[in-house]
């Protein structure tokens, strides 16, 4: 370690993980300042008040705490949670390896991409009704309006991601004497898995949109059935619970999946 | 007509070197690009063992598209490469390449990269670890085992893409314009090291650079290829004493003269 430091190059670069970390708490205190703004604001909104059916903050994290306690947010998230990771989990793993079969070989390409794009284009909702006309109003119907929305976006993708791997990476791992099989595993799948995450955020994201359309659309179940209840009886605040409970949940399970990306897959962008 | 007088002047020229055992033969390479860009047309050539051979001339000559195909990564329309009199159609463990835009793994450490063609040979971990730190020492990365390429300047990186193509152990080294996207200090520097770096490692050397000077301070042997469709125009072999300083190199004589009587070969090339 001393010896490297008398290199001023190595020095610095020595000197980096400590500059990070401090960007890295500098970042975090200006999210929670965002945060704090973005609630404040709501308090006084909700105490103005702007509409009779807009509740401020603090009633709204009183009735998440109510409905926590009683036992019906616990219950809610059990019945939207298994529709939404079954169908989360198919669209990633068939999404994923479609994607990028399409990118490796364009017979897969021609065959499979104007399905995707014309569902990317569509306007999913009103597809929604049809699906509970085929499959009806149980697990099924509501795993396939997650993949519906979840699907597409993960498969264009994946696709686009492995059709513009960089093609000097390529011919290294040929020149190096790999086989095809360590070609896809050892560069073409890395190389890809920025733009792959990324597509899986945005898929996991429109599948979230996708269960809560299913239980408002299909049967009012988990929080769907929340929020409709709690809209018909004029209990805003618990309606904005649920409503806010299901954005938190969202935006967390895509922290995650970043996490997991620059943790295990591309290690070199932790901090950047 | 011309050309072919040109190619028989040529070969008498490097007849001293052509008494070496050639590693690496090219015979009658036509390649010819989509939409009938014909970039090589009849070349012939010999890289005698041990020796570094250069590919000098324009852009678009097709020095880099000859290089290709002597690592097997484009196949040329017609003409054979012989490796040690084999004829060779696609990648071989005695050819390592060196690539102009160093083709490193983004998301893999020195230490990783370094070792990377003997990952894909299925090597042990901790044994392609050693290897690679050997040669991470011998090209000047001591220390940055752990970096990862985004964290080094552009002539770190070329060292960490020639210390992979030194851990394969092959006997020849392609290198294609190694140090076009390196900065001219570190260009100079490199190539010092490259010629110490020689003197350690007997390996066969076949360079593509379109740096006159540069061509004339490294090579043993220093092939002129014509504008396009590239044929070999001349080949020269310069004799330049390398014992001295690089500064001495720079300033000898053998040195200024060889590199005037490339720009007068060359200069019938250039608009």
């Amino acid at each position: 370690m001393d010896a490297r430091l008398e290199d001023p190059v190595a020095a610095q670069m020595a000197a980096q993980p400590g500059e990070a970390a401090h960007s890295r708490r500098q970042n975090l205190w200006w999210r929670l300042a965002s945060i704090a703004l973005f609630f404040g604001a709501w308090e006084i909104a909700g105490r103005v008040p702007i509409n009779l059916a807009f509740p401020t903050f603090s009633a709204t994290v009183a009735a998440f705490f109510e409905m926590v306690g009683d036992g019906t947010m616990l219950k809610a998230y059990g019945l939207t949670l298994q529709p939404l990771i079954v169908g989360i989990v198919l669209s990633a793993v068939i999404g994923v390896s479609t994607g990028v079969a399409m990118g490796l070989r364009k017979s897969v390409e021609w065959m499979v991409a104007p399905v995707f794009i014309v569902l990317q284009a569509a306007p999913v909702a009103a597809v929604i009704p049809m699906v509970t006309f085929v499959y009806g109003i149980g697990l099924t119907a509501k795993v396939i309006s997650v993949c519906l929305l979840a699907l597409p976006v993960i498969v264009l993708n994946s696709y686009k991601a492995v059709a513009n791997v960089n093609p000097s990476l390529v011919a290294m791992c040929r020149s190096f004497l790999g086989s095809p099989w360590q070609q896809i595993v050892k560069i073409i799948l890395p190389d890809a898995s920025p733009v792959i995450f990324a597509g899986l955020r945005l898929g996991i994201g429109a599948g979230f949109v996708g269960i809560i359309l299913a239980e408002l659309l299909i049967t009012p179940t988990g929080i769907g059935d929340l929020i409709t209840y709690h809209r018909a009886v004029a209990n805003y605040a618990h309606m904005y619970a649920a409503i806010a409970s299901i954005i938190a949940f969202s935006a967390l399970t895509l922290s995650g999946l970043q996490w997991v990306e620059e943790n295990w897959v591309r290690p070199e962008k932790r901090g950047s | 007509m011309v050309a072919v007088t040109k190619l028989r002047a040529a070969d008498r020229h490097g007849e001293h070197m052509a008494s070496l055992e050639s590693i690496i033969s090219v015979r009658g390479i036509n390649k010819v690009y989509p939409g009938q860009v014909h970039a090589l047309k009849d070349v012939d050539l010999d890289f005698p063992a041990g020796a570094l051979t250069t590919l000098l001339g324009p852009s678009g000559c097709g020095k880099t598209t000859l290089l290709k195909i002597i690592a097997g990564l484009l196949e040329p329309n017609t003409g054979d490469v012989l490796v040690k009199g084999r004829k060779v159609t696609a990648p071989g463990p005695e050819r390592a390449f060196v690539f102009q835009d160093f083709a490193l793994l983004p998301w893999a450490t020195v230490l990783r990269n370094v070792g990377f063609g003997l990952e894909l040979r299925g090597m042990a971990e901790t044994k392609r670890n050693e290897i690679a730190r050997r040669y991470i020492d011998q090209v000047g990365l001591s220390g940055f085992e752990d970096k990862y390429p985004h964290e080094l300047s552009g002539g770190m990186r070329q060292r960490v893409g020639l210390a992979r193509a030194l851990a394969v152990d092959a006997d020849v080294l392609l290198l294609d314009e190694p140090f076009s996207a390196v900065d001219e200090q570190n260009r100079r520097k490199f190539q010092e090291d490259l010629l110490r770096l020689r003197e350690i490692e007997r390996k066969t050397f076949i360079f593509v650079t379109h740096s006159i000077e540069e061509a004339v301070y490294l090579s043993d042997r220093i092939v002129l290829l014509s504008r396009r469709p590239g044929r070999v125009s001349q080949v020269i072999t310069p004799q330049i004493d390398r014992s001295g300083s690089p500064e001495e190199i720079r300033r000898d004589r053998a040195y200024l003269d060889t590199v005037e009587e490339i720009w007068q070969g060359l200069r019938q090339f250039v608009d």
